[in-house]
């Protein structure tokens, strides 16, 4: 499933660094490009954006500053509609998106949005999901934790930054089906605002357990407050050896958050391939890289057909997932 | 000691031309961003973020300027919340209560350089005491769990009653119209839709800025054109400005009520999930409380009532830095963009960000000092220059003050529908104005609503129901105590209260006829 496409995305990533050569499309120039954020200020896609709009324009591909809107509601659902209903012929916007883009088109939670309602144009980047506790934890292991879960699911409860049904929630979700938990709605998750909000909450000790993303748990990780017993990724990572997968601990659950960006479906093919090219030109760039790496988020990149195949795969997955866990019917 | 020359350090990175620069320019923009209702500093340093890049300005001189702004904003918040009243932003709304009274008595201009002198102690002592306490003051954002910020929610609610009206049910009818707002949109916890009527526009909620500008700034409109009908406008604002600095007495008295106003904002700032608004409602409440038991002074112009919301609101905003730099947790909109921005130039905010980026941290302390300083040195000069807006006939002021709420509502979403959705407010406030209703505390509901139910779920969940939870704490009890005695002393003054307020009433009548 999710481990599909990441394998994949793993090709890509390949490809990626290695041998892609700037493709920039002819007769078609930006003029005052645009990104919107799907969020407020200071989120995950107001980062994608900004980050954007500044790489581009120190690079050269745009002439002309990229403006940063904020389009916050619905949890992208307005943006997504305010680009599909009156931006549809729009070349010179991009949006940002994520594995919450995807995963809400699967769920329905954009009001009848289908993938092909806009043009996926590129991923850049993406992020395991990992399982921490506090330093003070009595869980060594993901199967210790596991263990009392089995035992009584009321007993550990587990924060996460979105909503019930989200990534975060179906990360440990899919873990707990794994150890063999019938009822994997029994579990005790807990919603916060945001990442940063859920681990307050695990420091102060409200829950056990944080389910979330690998990059928003690193500085928390060198201080020495929380531990990662299970990390989701099809392998160790190379900067953190010591930090075990709950692969190898006997649950086969991968689940990675990609990051990119769309465009309205019917912008020209033209403004489709300079933009392409754009992001290509983009993740090309050291200085993009250590950006990236500096967040914690691995290179994925996906362009074109692969990009296409790649969503697609993304909203079949979730789809599926939700389906046999009860979140949707 | 360490702290201190490290502290030099951070100087030394600031006190460079180039950075004096910023530092004046930030002020300024903020100021006039702060000043501008609808523009709060969340927008203003989101604004200046593309400029700030473009510029190709280094780490620390971005996140002087930005910094500058924020201050800036926060100090500019006042000014329209006096002369208009009308709050600049969200935070500063309490300032209405009674700085607009005191300009309206013909003491704009002290109210002004007042708060702008509050301003500076609560953001001063604030910076200082993140100066000495930012890892120390993570430990007390730490002992607030889920049950425990409901209660402190709930102690800003039971001392609501202490506020605003003379009617304590208007009050309560007032904040359950604000919690009922802030139901709207979709479920935090479940993400389902609740009274959005599959209106996508309505599935984050109203923001509070449309309810704000339309309550206040809006419904200020709509009553001027409803007076000024039959009338001929009357082409000089009969209203004085009286002398520009206030004098050393009632400086000097005010300075307890800053004191308490700083204390209790820092410690709302430092916790991630209160912020400014809380700290500088709760500075007023509480400091009507202890010095005003009788309602005969607050909500009439007196300046402590400025004084306290006033150092509440900058000490919050300094003490939100806390949980920013040292957990990357931001406690307010701001902070948010702040920790945007820091990311964005490669530092990670969180419990390594002292060790890993002295500079950066030492520099944005100094940044701070340094802009507070700036501040008041230009608040006060200028405080003759913003009185003369109460100059401007309002026949001129209002079609302004109409088209700033348009354009700065329109910019924060794009969206005509928000800026309908304020108008609709503008409506409300209007009729809630004729029937007396105080505005306060419903923008107190829509703020604190959400996180209160929030917070009250997730203590639920946590406890599998067990309601005891929110009595499962000492910090708990002694929020819980607070919140009793807020909400039961003022009855017992009740009696005494009526018989003065009626007192005064008639009084005012004698005057006004």
């Amino acid at each position: 499933m999710i481990k599909k496409t990441l394998k994949l995305g793993a090709v890509a990533a390949i490809i990626a660094t290695g041998a892609f050569s700037t493709v920039q499309a002819e007769g078609f120039k930006a003029e005052n490009p645009h990104c919107i954020a799907p969020s407020n200020p200071g989120g995950g896609w107001d980062f994608i954006c900004r980050t954007t709009a500044k790489y581009l324009f120190d690079l050269g591909v745009i002439e002309d500053s990229m403006q940063v809107t904020n389009m916050s509601g619905g949890g992208g659902g307005v943006a997504f509609a305010h680009v599909t209903k009156e931006r549809n012929e729009d070349n010179n916007l991009i949006v940002a998106a994520s594995m919450s883009t995807s995963a809400r088109i699967a769920q329905g939670i954009y009001e009848g949005a289908v993938q092909d309602d806009v043009h996926f144009l590129a991923t850049f980047g993406a992020e395991y999901g990992a399982i921490a506790v506090s330093k003070d934890s009595k869980y060594e292991t993901l199967t210790q934790m596991m263990d009392d879960i089995l035992a009584d699911p009321k007993s550990v409860g587990i924060a996460g930054g979105s909503s019930v049904g989200s990534f975060d929630h179906i990360k440990p979700m899919l873990v707990a089906q794994k150890a063999g938990l019938e009822d994997v709605t029994q579990l005790k998750y807990v919603s916060f605002s945001g990442g940063g909000e859920a681990m307050t909450g695990l420091l102060s000790g409200s829950v056990e357990a944080l389910s979330g993303d690998f990059s928003e748990m690193l500085g928390f990780l060198e201080s020495g407050d929380i531990r990662i017993i299970g990390i989701l990724a099809p392998e160790r990572l190379k900067n953190f050896p010591d930090i075990p997968t709950a692969k190898e601990q006997g649950y086969d659950v991968v689940g990675a958050n990609w990051r990119g960006l769309y465009m309205p479906a019917g912008a020209s093919d033209e403004a489709k391939e300079f933009w392409k090219g754009a992001i290509m030109t983009m993740v090309e760039d050291p200085g993009f890289q250590e950006t990236l790496e500096a967040a914690a988020i691995a290179p994925f990149n996906n362009f074109g057909d692969d990009m296409y195949q790649f969503v697609a795969g993304s909203i079949a997955d979730v789809k599926k997932l939700s389906k046999e866990i009860g979140i949707i019917e | 000691m360490e702290t201190l020359s490290l502290l030099a350090d951070g100087f030394s990175v600031a006190l460079t031309a180039q950075n004096l620069f910023l530092a004046v320019l930030g002020c300024f923009l903020g100021t006039l961003m702060g000043a501008l209702p609808g523009l709060g500093p969340a927008n203003g340093v989101a604004i200046l973020i593309p400029i700030a890049f473009s510029l190709g300005l280094g780490p620390t001189p971005s996140l002087i300027l930005l910094t500058s702004v924020y201050y800036g904003a926060m100090y500019g918040g006042r000014i329209s919340s006096i002369l208009l009243n009308i709050p600049g932003d969200e935070p500063a709304m309490m300032t209405c209560l009674d700085g607009h009274p005191m300009a309206l008595n013909g003491h704009a201009g002290e109210a002004l350089s007042l708060s702008g002198v509050a301003s500076f102690v609560g953001a001063f002592v604030a910076t200082c005491g993140l100066v000495v306490l930012a890892p120390q003051l993570v430990k007390i954002a730490l002992l607030f769990g889920p049950a425990e910020y409901f209660v402190l929610f709930t102690v800003a609610f039971a001392t609501l009653g202490g506020i605003s009206s003379t009617n304590q049910a208007k009050s309560a009818f007032a904040a359950a119209l604000g919690l009922g707002v802030a139901m709207i949109g979709s479920d935090s916890q479940t993400g389902s839709q609740r009274f959005t009527f599959d209106h996508i526009h309505l599935y984050d909620g109203i923001d509070f800025l449309i309810a704000i500008v339309g309550l206040f700034a809006v419904s200020e409109v709509f009553i001027f054109l409803e007076r000024h009908r039959g009338q001929s406008p009357n082409a000089t604002n009969a209203t004085k400005i009286g002398r520009i600095l206030p004098d050393f007495g009632m400086i000097k008295r005010c300075l307890p009520s800053m004191a308490r106003g700083t204390g209790l904002g820092f410690f709302a700032g430092v916790l991630p999930g209160a912020g400014a608004s809380l700290g500088s409602f709760l500075a007023y409440s509480l400091e009507k409380q202890t010095v005003d038991h009788d309602g005969k002074t607050f909500g009439k112009g007196d300046p402590r009532g400025v004084a306290a919301p006033e150092a509440g609101n900058n000490a919050a905003s300094g003490g939100a830095l806390v949980p920013m730099l040292a957990l990357g947790v931001p406690g307010s909109g701001t902070t948010a963009v702040l920790l945007a921005v820091l990311l964005q130039l490669n530092i990670t905010p969180g419990p390594l960000l002292f060790q890993k980026n002295p500079d950066v941290v030492w520099g944005l302390i100094a940044a701070l000092f340094i802009a507070n300083f700036i501040l008041l040195a230009m608040n006060i000069p200028l405080v003759g220059l913003f009185t003369r807006v109460l100059m401007v006939p309002t026949r001129i002021l209002m079609p302004v003050v109409a088209m700033i709420s348009f354009v700065g509502i329109y910019s924060i979403t794009g969206s005509t529908f928000d800026v309908m959705m304020m108008v609709g407010f503008g409506f409300a406030g209007w009729v809630l104005r004729k029937l007396d209703v105080p505005l306060v505390p419903i923008i107190l509901g829509i703020l604190l609503g959400n996180q209160m139910e929030v917070n009250l779920r997730r203590a639920m969940t946590i406890s599998d129901g067990d309601w005891s939870v929110l009595v499962g704490s000492p910090l708990a009890i002694i929020l819980w105590l607070v919140a009793i005695t807020g909400f039961v002393l003022p009855m017992f003054m009740g009696k005494r209260m009526k018989a003065k307020m009626e007192k005064s009433r008639t009084e005012g009548v004698s005057e006004g006829g």
